[in-house]
């Protein structure tokens, strides 16, 4: 349990290395699911290039998009780009750190898809079995078949067991020959990308490094300032819970005290702590007129200050509440100073 | 428990260490991309050596890169090698020996690709079957040339209809592997004795430079992690008294608006204190508005002030003509 809690606190700390930590868990679920998903090609003339380009390229998309949504950072960039400006600036700098180290982390789950299904073959073998070279690569000694009808066989290629074009080309050489291409075209792909990504990474200590430094600082700022403020709420929120439903409780005990006016409003001195959470209320029906208040007619998210109703609200001063306004006028004073 | 943890630690401590961990799993990654890697030879005259070769030398391109991308170190040695001079002079061996270290390590998941590519065999069969002298094996000896060439081609596919049971396909393959297995394992050898000769024959030259390059890189190492680390202790700090300032300053307008009765000279209750004077839906209600509409400026020197803890720092500069450790309210335009 502990081991979790320090893996756990050592990425939770580290943003980045949380991050970095969904995105290669998306890239090994893009790796699953390319191997889970069963692949069908239609092997029709029209739709075998649909199909084929159609799995080639619809589902990075789709992880594309999900690699933005379950970034947490994402309702942190909007809200940073739409919020008024009053009185903090906005720098546009911050905003596009935030947005490229986002696109680049989303961009890994999809260039795996697209590599894995280049290397593996199957996609472009369904997509371009009709654009194979007949003339160099099939039969020279072959019947001539209209155009309509060489199509219709060159689509079954990736079909083996309905394949009846084997006079006209081979299967194993026309399925050879496309997936040699496709696992080129993988290859240079995955080469291109890494290419890119080491030209990113090295170029940008050359080019304005302090300004970089600048917008990570700021960026992980806005982060750690939003989470502050949400705990900040939160405890508060508690608090005010808490204060809330103790005063729905003692409303309750006065309200009885008012009802039967003879019964003490404390417990004696030394009653002990469980007398006090008592809160006055110690038979049954008075704890289901309770909850069955509380149900009916929660109490209003008001919280009166705790001093007595007539008491005076400036203990210790002497003050009658009639000059209420000249001491608030110098405590206004005091706090304006700063 | 405490074992994983000093593991863990001793990997984190130690950026050498780490880099090395990093690039045994590249090696690791490399032989397991190949196992899974479904090589299918064209066996089509002009694309076999295109493709046996393709398959043989840009995959290592493509390690040695992300070598290079996954290592720290190499961001830490061009930062350094960036950054204007400024008041702290640059020791362009430090930089040499950032260099060589980070290229020694980016280089041992592409050998690792080549050497288990030529002990397996299938890419030089691939690219070099159509090369082989015809004229060596028997079934070859009495065809036409370029028929000898189809026939070469398709060597590498067993399974191809024309060369299914054809003995020379066998003698070829076996020839070719032979060879690539042979240069595999030269290979490994001379590459074994180069590193070992490296790492026996260094201290023999110049090893006080060498500890001192080796100090100041890992010094490079260990300062820019400790800023970062510091510049997000500082971020943290920094949110945390601006909201607190940003909750206080709607303490008080609240105060300035409402006339309710409040308690001020006595000891807050614990969740009073929480509570930080918002009591009600409403003030929730504009204390979140606010704070989206209008964010407090990023600057706390104004909480910093009013913390008692800071009445021994120097005064702001308005504060410069009273005592600076007064709190007495005074009329001042802030």
């Amino acid at each position: 349990m502990d081991k979790f809690r320090m893996i756990f606190q050592f990425f939770q700390s580290n943003q980045e290395s949380f991050m970095n930590g969904i995105c290669g868990i998306m890239a090994l679920a893009s790796t699953q699911m390319y191997s889970a998903f069963d692949f069908n090609c239609p092997c029709l003339p029209l739709y075998n290039l649909a199909y084929g380009l159609g799995i080639l390229l619809v589902p990075p998309f789709i992880l594309f998009l999900l690699g933005f949504v379950l970034n947490n950072n994402i309702s942190m960039l909007a809200e940073e780009w739409r919020r008024p400006q009053g009185q903090r600036g906005k720098d546009p700098s911050v905003l596009r750190y935030m947005f490229c180290s986002m696109a680049q982390r989303a961009m890994i789950a999809p260039a795996v898809w697209v590599s894995v299904t280049l290397l593996d073959g199957k996609c472009i073998t369904c997509a371009f079995c009709t654009s194979v070279p007949v003339e160099t690569l099939g039969n020279a000694s072959h019947p001539r078949l209209s155009q309509g009808e060489i199509q219709r066989v060159l689509a079954q290629i990736p079909c083996r067991e309905i394949y009846n074009g084997q006079q006209l080309i081979a299967n194993e050489v026309a399925v050879r020959y496309l997936r040699c291409i496709s696992q080129a075209l993988g290859w240079c792909f995955v080469l291109l990308m890494t290419t890119l990504a080491f030209l990113v990474r090295s170029l940008r200590p050359c080019f304005s490094q302090a300004a970089f430094l600048k917008s990570r600082y700021w960026s992980h700022y806005i982060d750690i300032e939003r989470k502050l403020f949400d705990e900040t709420c939160a405890e508060h929120a508690r608090s005010f819970a808490k204060v809330c439903i103790q005063q729905f409780f003692e409303g309750m005990n006065t309200d009885l005290v008012a009802a039967r006016c003879h019964l003490p409003r404390k417990a004696p001195a030394d009653a002990g702590e469980a007398a006090e959470k008592l809160l006055g209320i110690t038979d049954q029906g008075t704890m289901n007129m309770a909850l069955k208040s509380w149900h009916r007619c929660k109490p209003p998210l008001h919280l009166h200050p705790p001093a007595l109703p007539t008491g005076n609200g400036w203990a210790g001063e002497g003050q009658p509440p009639t000059h209420l306004s000249a001491p608030q006028r110098e405590t206004a004073a005091y706090y304006s100073w700063v | 428990m405490d074992r994983f943890r000093m593991i863990f630690q001793y990997f984190q401590s130690n950026s050498e260490s780490v880099m090395n961990g990093i690039c045994g799993l590249l090696a690791l990654a490399s032989v397991k991309m190949y196992t899974s890697f479904d090589f299918s030879c064209p066996c089509l005259p002009q694309y076999n050596v295109a493709y046996g070769l393709g398959i043989m030398f840009v995959p290592p391109v493509i390690l040695f890169l992300c070598g290079l991308i996954l290592n720290r170190q190499s961001l830490v040695m061009l930062e350094e090698w960036r950054r204007p001079a400024g008041r702290r002079k640059k020791d362009l061996a430090v930089i040499r020996y950032l260099c060589s270290s980070i290229m020694q390590r980016a280089m041992v998941a592409p050998v690792v690709w080549i050497v288990v590519t030529l002990l397996d065999g299938k890419c030089l069969i691939c690219a070099f079957s159509g090369s082989v002298d015809p004229e060596k094996f028997v079934g070859l000896v009495n065809v036409s040339t370029a028929w000898a060439q189809q026939l070469l081609a398709k060597v590498p596919c067993k399974d191809d209809e024309l060369m299914r049971n054809n003995t020379s396909r066998k003698a070829v393959s076996r020839y070719l592997r032979c060879w690539s297995q042979a240069l595999g394992w030269s290979i490994l050898l001379i590459l074994i004795i180069a590193a070992f000769l490296t790492r026996w024959l260094r201290p023999c030259f110049n090893q006080a430079a060498l500890l001192q390059a080796r100090h100041w890189s890992n010094y490079i190492d260990i300062e820019q992690k400790i800023f970062e680390e510091t510049c997000c202790e500082h971020s943290r700090l920094f949110a945390h008294k601006c909201i607190l300032h940003f909750f206080e300053s709607m303490r008080q307008e609240i105060k300035l608006h409402s006339f309710s009765l409040l308690r001020e000279g006595e000891e807050a209750e614990g969740e009073e204190d929480l509570l930080r004077g918002i009591t009600n839906q409403d003030q929730v209600n504009k204390l979140l508005k606010t704070w989206y509409y209008e964010k407090p400026p990023l600057d706390v020197s104004q909480a910093l002030q009013r913390h008692p803890l800071v009445q021994e720092r120097s005064p702001l500069p308005w504060a410069d003509n009273a005592s600076t450790h007064s709190n007495l309210p005074r009329h001042t335009k802030v």
